[in-house]
């Protein structure tokens, strides 16, 4: 992507964010705090996020691919069931990662 | 104003922004992997300053999606702040429009922590800017740490840094999911549901647009039923 196209979507994303921000404080409370927009904002969260992890550590564009990405999560999810602090979490994952990568190329 | 209390969210506000301290290395680093300058990454911390979308925008950069597909995740997660403004207005009660203009940025999750933690009004609007300005401060600048750490990386290093990404957005998504969360059943399922759709669609749609889409698919599973 142009360094261009990914200024209009660094700037364009952050007025966006601002401005949802901005509503937040502005709207009447009544809008906003209806059941099913609470929940909706309680759980998006949780399905967005699952569904970075998933991408982020099994695709390579549209390819599915397993490498040490895979390794690291499995490593970061066993830290964390540890209670690990969130560094160490990464450093285990990132360490996990470069193994892979330097016994399997 | 008593004393001790106005020390412990003091206290809370300044321990919170060095905690995020961490995640803002990560971002960096996140930010440099996704293919984006130092100055993108810091113009983001600056200017949209809200963490999980940050991730969320240079996230799906890094998978190769597009600009509509990374904003829209950003947006998504976004929403989340418009719930906390309306939290925030009676305690912040900002007074004009400039001032209005102005607290709005820092509505995020800490600094809503922060401010409904408070005994009252005066140390909620305390907390709020001390971890507003802490947390502003300390993200930005290793925000750069970690953009321009992740520039100089061999490919070792690379595949360490490319491992630490999901592992970074696990770790957002972990204390959801524990016990002790709002409904944890409900938002493992979620989190499975959005997993899986993302993965089954990502070798049929442009890169990207498979998270906005899994968004969207477990919303309208849950929609129905959860409406009230």
């Amino acid at each position: 992507m142009s360094s261009g196209a990914l200024w209009t979507a660094v700037l364009v994303g952050s007025l966006g964010c601002y401005l949802l921000k901005l509503a937040g404080l502005s709207v009447p409370a009544a809008w906003v705090e209806r059941p099913w927009v609470t929940r909706l904002v309680t759980f998006v969260p949780a399905a967005l996020l699952a569904a970075l992890v998933a991408v982020q550590a099994l695709s390579s564009g549209q390819d599915l691919v397993v490498d040490g990405r895979l390794a690291g999560l499995a490593v970061a999810a066993v830290a964390l069931a540890l209670r690990a602090p969130f560094i160490v979490v990464l450093v285990l994952a990132g360490a996990t990662g470069a193994l892979v990568h330097v016994l399997v190329g | 104003m008593p004393g001790p209390a106005r020390t412990a969210v003091l206290r809370d506000a300044i321990g919170l922004g060095v905690a995020v301290g961490l995640y803002g290395v990560a971002f960096g680093a996140a930010a440099d992997a996704a293919g984006l300058d130092p100055w993108q990454a810091l113009a983001m911390s600056l200017l949209m300053f809200t963490g999980a979308s940050q991730f969320a925008l240079v996230g799906v950069l890094g998978a190769g999606g597009g600009a509509a597909a990374a904003v829209g995740s950003a947006l998504l997660l976004g929403t989340r702040n418009t719930v906390y403004g309306v939290r925030l207005a009676p305690l912040l009660a900002p007074r004009g429009l400039l001032r209005r203009l102005g607290l709005a940025h820092w509505v995020i999750d800490e600094t809503t922590a922060l401010a409904v933690a408070a005994p009252d009004r005066g140390l909620a609007r305390l907390g709020f800017l001390a971890g507003g300005a802490t947390i502003y401060a300390v993200w930005n600048a290793t925000t750069l740490v970690g953009a321009l750490g992740a520039g100089a990386l061999g490919e070792t290093a690379q595949a360490a840094l490319d491992a630490v990404v999901p592992a970074a957005f696990l770790a957002l998504l972990w204390p959801r999911l524990r016990a002790g969360a709002d409904e944890p059943a409900v938002a493992r399922r979620v989190a499975l549901g959005g997993a899986v759709v993302a993965l089954a669609l990502t070798p049929f749609v442009p890169p990207g647009v498979q998270v906005v889409a899994a968004v969207v698919a477990v919303v309208l599973a849950g929609r129905p039923r959860e409406a009230a």
